[in-house]
């Protein structure tokens, strides 16, 4: 008898293009991408790097909310995005914001977002998506709603969601992954494997070798990447779009990869889970450094330009802040507003009495 | 007209929806080729197809999700849950997720979804099949209930409901469903959301039912009328919002409050409609208003639900203690 599980982790060998020095190890999967598109991959690392860094000094000077970081993560989050068409539609994670603005959000709402202020999620027309979700794994089930309605539309587009490692031990992961797949539905689930779910390192949570054989059980494709090789999460993702839209149904990503920082903002103290060792190990994986080998080999990315981008970035991100700063505070009246089409007796009730309160 | 049960009613209702609007979709667990486990989707795959019609896997969580990503893309879905009983396995998706579409998006989306379901006690099911658990949902901002208790409300209803923008749940009696028929007209009608109906008119004493128990109610006020006492028989038709303008004429009228529900006692929809009448009519009551409820257990399944289940003779002690107060 033939054992399931033997030697499981050869079906899912990790998915690679770029090694840590930046050298292209797999040349027959390296994607077609311009010189430009090249350039403009590193451009977005390096701004999201920026961001996230502006991000965490805004929030400890109580000038952002909650605010989950995301420098090593920048692979897996605009490699994936970067595959994608202007008309899929992204369900985010908390931690998936990042997607969010490369495509089409203003930085400014995503600022709000940060700061509770519902115009943060008051998404420009174009930019196909849900908020942030905050509860681990909703999102899942959603996608394979949005992809079955976008292949009952007939629309050439796909769906794409976000989880963590933690994400793939709850239901939702599971009924997501396997609605999607009974209905052959144009979704990619992407599962940012970034080893700890705040604290619970992933072999605590789950005996599975990889999370990307998670897909067998629902008949749907899965594939490990090195979610720190942005080519590598690219061509994945690239090649789950175009299965998708030509109705071959979803398909599962988990890409390997690391925070630097701590879960989220509000406290977490990631010393009491990972050690300096760890870390660096990791650190010497970097999505940014190896991608930036790779361009300088080319010739196509230098020191100046680099500093170009981070100054662009500073100067956005002050921008923006600033433009956050202007918008009036939400008011508990206007929240009343965005409960139903037409308020009922309880909450006009409800309407006058703070609009008295709020007019004081 | 016809005379219908209120599963066709309900059956009917969806067949014109289905045909109005080409959004509407019709899915859940055995509700295609089998017609749904009470008949309620019965013959709609055939006339409607596999598109519109269809059978999902068995996760209740994923049949409210999908509902939230069909509506992104311009549906507008008529999910069933099997049995309201197992509305827990969804929650989040219901009160976690789509009740909060429209807040969350600052108003730019969403979620036009009636969520359909057979609930409600004395027929017999197994554990988590007959439980009221209505206070579940008329408890999260966003959500709207709506629980009918006839075959031409059940229509009307549902119309209003598959129509409305923002998120129902739609609450089946299963002892409603075909213990009687009544007329139903076959065009397109509705029946406004948050409106209650004066199912009989009475000077004495106010009675406040929903669902299976307005009958009680109904049986009760005929018993009581023998007596001399003339008991008005309010049907509040939706749960949340509720409709507390014809509850508040009716207590001027009659200054006695008897309020009636299937539910257990604790917390719930009575606590809530009672706290509101002496908020806003203590001056008109005559005597404190009583409840009538279940015990506050876990639903008596089989043996001993035809005693744990509130009766008629309930609703009567209950009014004879506030007429007597």
């Amino acid at each position: 008898m033939k054992r399931t599980l033997e030697n499981i982790e050869e079906q899912f060998e990790t998915f690679q293009i770029l090694n840590e020095e930046g050298k292209i190890v797999n040349k027959d999967a390296m994607p077609e991408l311009s010189d430009e598109e090249l350039k403009e991959i590193m451009y977005r690392m390096v701004y999201t790097r920026i961001l996230d860094q502006r991000s965490i000094a805004l929030n400890r000077q109580g000038r952002l909310g909650f605010y989950a970081p995301t420098a090593g993560q920048e692979a897996s989050q605009l490699g994936t995005q970067f595959a994608l068409e202007k008309e899929d539609f992204i369900l985010p994670g908390y931690r998936d914001v990042p997607q969010l603005i490369w495509h089409g959000l203003p930085l400014y709402q995503a600022f709000l977002f940060s700061r509770g202020h519902f115009h943060g999620n008051q998404f420009p027309e174009g930019v196909n998506a849900l908020s942030p979700q905050i509860i681990i794994g909703a999102q899942y089930t959603q996608a394979a709603g949005v992809a079955m309605g976008m292949k009952k539309r007939g629309k050439k587009s796909v769906a794409i969601t976000y989880t963590g490692d933690g994400g793939t031990s709850q239901g939702d992961f599971y009924e997501g992954i396997n609605f999607a797949g009974a209905y052959k539905a144009p979704a990619i689930f992407v599962v940012q494997n970034n080893h700890f779910a705040i604290s619970v390192p992933v072999e605590k949570q789950t005996n599975a070798k990889t999370l990307a054989q998670k897909a067998v059980a629902a008949g749907i494709e899965g594939i490990q990447v090195d979610g720190m090789d942005v080519l590598a999460v690219y061509a994945v993702t690239k090649e789950a779009r175009d299965r998708a839209v030509n109705g071959e149904g979803p398909t599962l990503i988990e890409a390997l990869t690391y925070r630097y920082g701590p879960h989220t903002m509000a406290g977490d103290d990631p010393t009491r889970y990972r050690t300096e060792d760890l870390d660096t190990e990791w650190e010497k994986k970097d999505p940014i450094v190896r991608f930036r080998k790779f361009l300088e080999e080319k010739g196509l990315w230098s020191e100046d330009e680099e500093n170009e981008v981070i100054d662009k970035a500073k100067e956005e991100i002050k921008a923006a802040i600033k433009k956050t700063d202007e918008q009036p505070k939400q008011k508990v009246s206007e929240l009343i507003g965005n409960m139903y089409e037409e308020l009922p007796q309880n909450l006009q009730e409800q309407l006058e009495e703070f609009k008295a309160k709020e007019s004081k | 007209m016809a005379q219908m049960t209120m599963i066709q009613a309900i059956t009917d209702a969806l067949r014109v929806e289905l045909k109005n609007d080409e959004n509407v979709l019709v899915f859940g667990e055995d509700v295609g080729q089998n017609g749904g486990v009470f008949r309620a989707t019965e013959g709609l795959q055939d006339e409607f197809g596999e598109e519109r019609v269809f059978d999902t896997p068995l996760a209740e969580s994923a049949i409210a999700g999908i509902s939230i990503g069909l509506a992104t893309q311009g549906y507008r879905p008529v999910p069933e849950l099997q049995f309201f009983g197992f509305v827990y396995e969804a929650m989040d998706a219901i009160n976690g997720q789509m009740a909060r579409l429209r807040y969350r998006s600052g108003n730019t989306m969403n979620a036009p979804i009636t969520i359909r379901s057979p609930f409600g006690g004395g027929v017999h099911t197994p554990e988590l099949h007959a439980d009221s658990l209505e206070g579940l949902i008329a408890q999260q901002p966003g959500m709207k209930v709506v629980i009918p208790s006839n075959p031409y409300d059940a229509k009307g209803l549902l119309i209003s409901s598959i129509r409305d923008n923002d998120p129902v749940v739609f609450l089946e009696h299963m002892k409603l469903y075909r213990s009687f028929r009544e007329e139903v007209p076959e065009e397109d009608y509705s029946v406004e959301l948050g409106k209650a109906n004066v199912k009989r008119e009475g000077t004495d004493v106010t009675l406040i039912a929903y669902g299976a128990m307005v009958h009680s109610s109904l049986k009760a006020a005929e018993e009581l009328d023998k007596e001399g006492i003339s008991a008005e028989v309010i049907d509040l038709r939706t749960v949340m919002p509720v409709d507390f303008e014809t509850i508040l004429k009716s207590v001027e009228k009659t200054n006695r409050v008897v309020m009636v529900q299937e539910a257990q006692r604790q917390a719930g929809m009575a606590s809530y409609i009672v706290s509101n009448i002496q908020e806003r009519a203590i001056l008109h009551l005559e005597a404190p208003i009583l409840t009538v409820a279940a015990p506050d257990t876990v639903y008596a399944f089989t043996q001993a639900e035809e005693v744990w289940l509130p009766n008629y003779n309930d609703i009567i002690e209950k009014v004879n203690a506030v007429i007597n107060f």
